[in-house]
């Protein structure tokens, strides 16, 4: 059994691979956004998301306590050893598979961050607080778009369910816990994610029943971020993401 | 050493002179990122939270921090803190007061939930009172996008966080 900063360490590193790999996905939108507005407010999160990745990778290299920096865990490691939910890493889609993404992410880490407050480890609960108030942005422009596609034309509407549909299946891992998480929680440390599927799914069902869409009912789950398995779009993502530092290791400004 | 011949109110004193980089009307001192300063045997420590996580402000603002203290020959390090978390309250009314001369409408009420529409904000060119949202997200991660209905013009809101 690992001991509990090796436990934690993972847990944060989890955390932050999770931020990390949406946020590089939001960024590719940067100059694409459908309008003006848009490609702000996603650029916008993905900033968010990057101060919550580096904050959580400085505390999982504290954690780990071998010299390593944020950068040294975001860009010196392999597929395998990146640990994001595969819903992260799912491609940007067309718009509506983008905020069909968000929508189900969003609300998943708004109920995570809300139990996380509550961890007995002082640093996770201080980051949860503050990463808290950004999800609850990230959460109400996701629920915004959902509603404006779902029930705005024939063909929105057509391409919102279409993007609920596709990703549905990735969303099962975000409520499994492996031993990391069991032995976490039962010390008080980490989140009860079983415990929170019924609110998440709840609080989706009332976003799409607004927006005029169906609840996907396909129960087949897809999973494997957890071990490092992931679908074949993470590879191709940190080839891009990875490069300068691998090709210039140390490269400087 | 010469870092002896300033107190903490001292230096505080001096750091209250740096701007925040993207609002240069106020300090970071009005704005509530530069939390305290702690005095060592070597110089002193600066504590400074940032308004959002990935606020990239953060990084001029240490150096910021860094070269106005070496100039005084003070010894000093910067260390960020995440708790207590940043919130709108921290900003003092007399900064909300520049902002809004500064073209920027300040947060209008304190520990807000995002659900609250947010539907009041008067326009800081013409005080107008017709306005509307145009984006949650603006040209910083702390500025909403709004336009005025009765002046016709846009402008930045500082978000309630």
């Amino acid at each position: 059994m690992a001991n509990i900063n090796e436990l934690k360490y993972t847990y944060s590193l989890r955390i932050a691979d999770n931020a990390w790999i949406l946020s590089h996905r939001l960024s590719e939108w940067c100059s694409n956004g459908p309008l003006l507005e848009e490609d702000l407010a996603l650029t916008n999160i993905a900033l968010d998301l990057i101060g919550r990745a580096q904050t959580f990778y400085n505390y999982a290299a504290q954690l780990e306590g071998k010299g390593k920096t944020a950068d040294d865990l975001a860009y010196r490691r392999n597929e395998r050893q990146y640990y994001n939910n595969l819903l992260a890493e799912m491609p940007n889609g067309n718009f509506a598979d983008t905020i069909a993404r968000q929508l189900l992410m969003s609300v998943y880490e708004y109920y995570f961050f809300m139990s996380l407050q509550n961890s007995k480890d002082e640093t996770f609960a201080a980051l949860a607080v503050k990463t808290l108030k950004e999800v609850k942005y990230h959460m109400a422009h996701a629920a915004d778009w959902t509603v404006r596609l779902g029930d705005g034309t024939e063909e929105s509407h057509e391409k919102a369910q279409q993007a609920i549909d596709n990703l549905w299946m990735y969303t099962g891992e975000l409520f499994e816990a492996d031993e990391t998480d069991t032995a976490l929680i039962a010390q008080g440390l980490g989140v009860d994610n079983p415990s929170l599927h019924s609110l998440w799914e709840t609080h989706i069902k009332n976003v799409l029943e607004e927006a005029t869409l169906r609840l996907p009912t396909a129960d087949y789950m897809q999973t494997g971020g957890r071990k490092g398995v992931h679908t074949e779009h993470l590879g191709h993502m940190l080839g891009e993401m990875q490069y300068l530092q691998r090709a210039y290791p140390d490269a400087k400004w | 050493m010469v870092s002896t011949a300033y107190t903490r109110e001292d230096i505080l004193q001096l750091l209250s002179r740096i701007a925040d980089p993207e609002i240069p009307v106020v300090t970071i001192r009005e704005i509530g990122m530069l939390q305290d300063v702690h005095m060592t045997e070597t110089g002193c420590e600066v504590i400074i939270t940032p308004t959002y996580t990935g606020c990239p402000a953060m990084g001029i603002i240490e150096a910021d921090i860094k070269s106005l203290l070496d100039e005084h020959d003070i010894n000093a390090t910067v260390k960020m803190v995440y708790h207590p978390a940043w919130t709108t309250d921290n900003i003092s009314e007399a900064a909300k007061e520049k902002m809004k001369k500064y073209g920027i409408a300040p947060p209008v009420h304190s520990g807000c939930d995002v659900a609250n529409a947010e539907a009041q904000i008067a326009c800081p060119q013409c005080g107008g009172k017709d306005t509307e949202q145009i984006s949650r997200f603006g040209s910083t991660a702390c500025k909403a996008l709004y336009k005025c209905n009765e002046c016709k013009e846009p402008f930045e809101y500082f978000k309630c966080h």
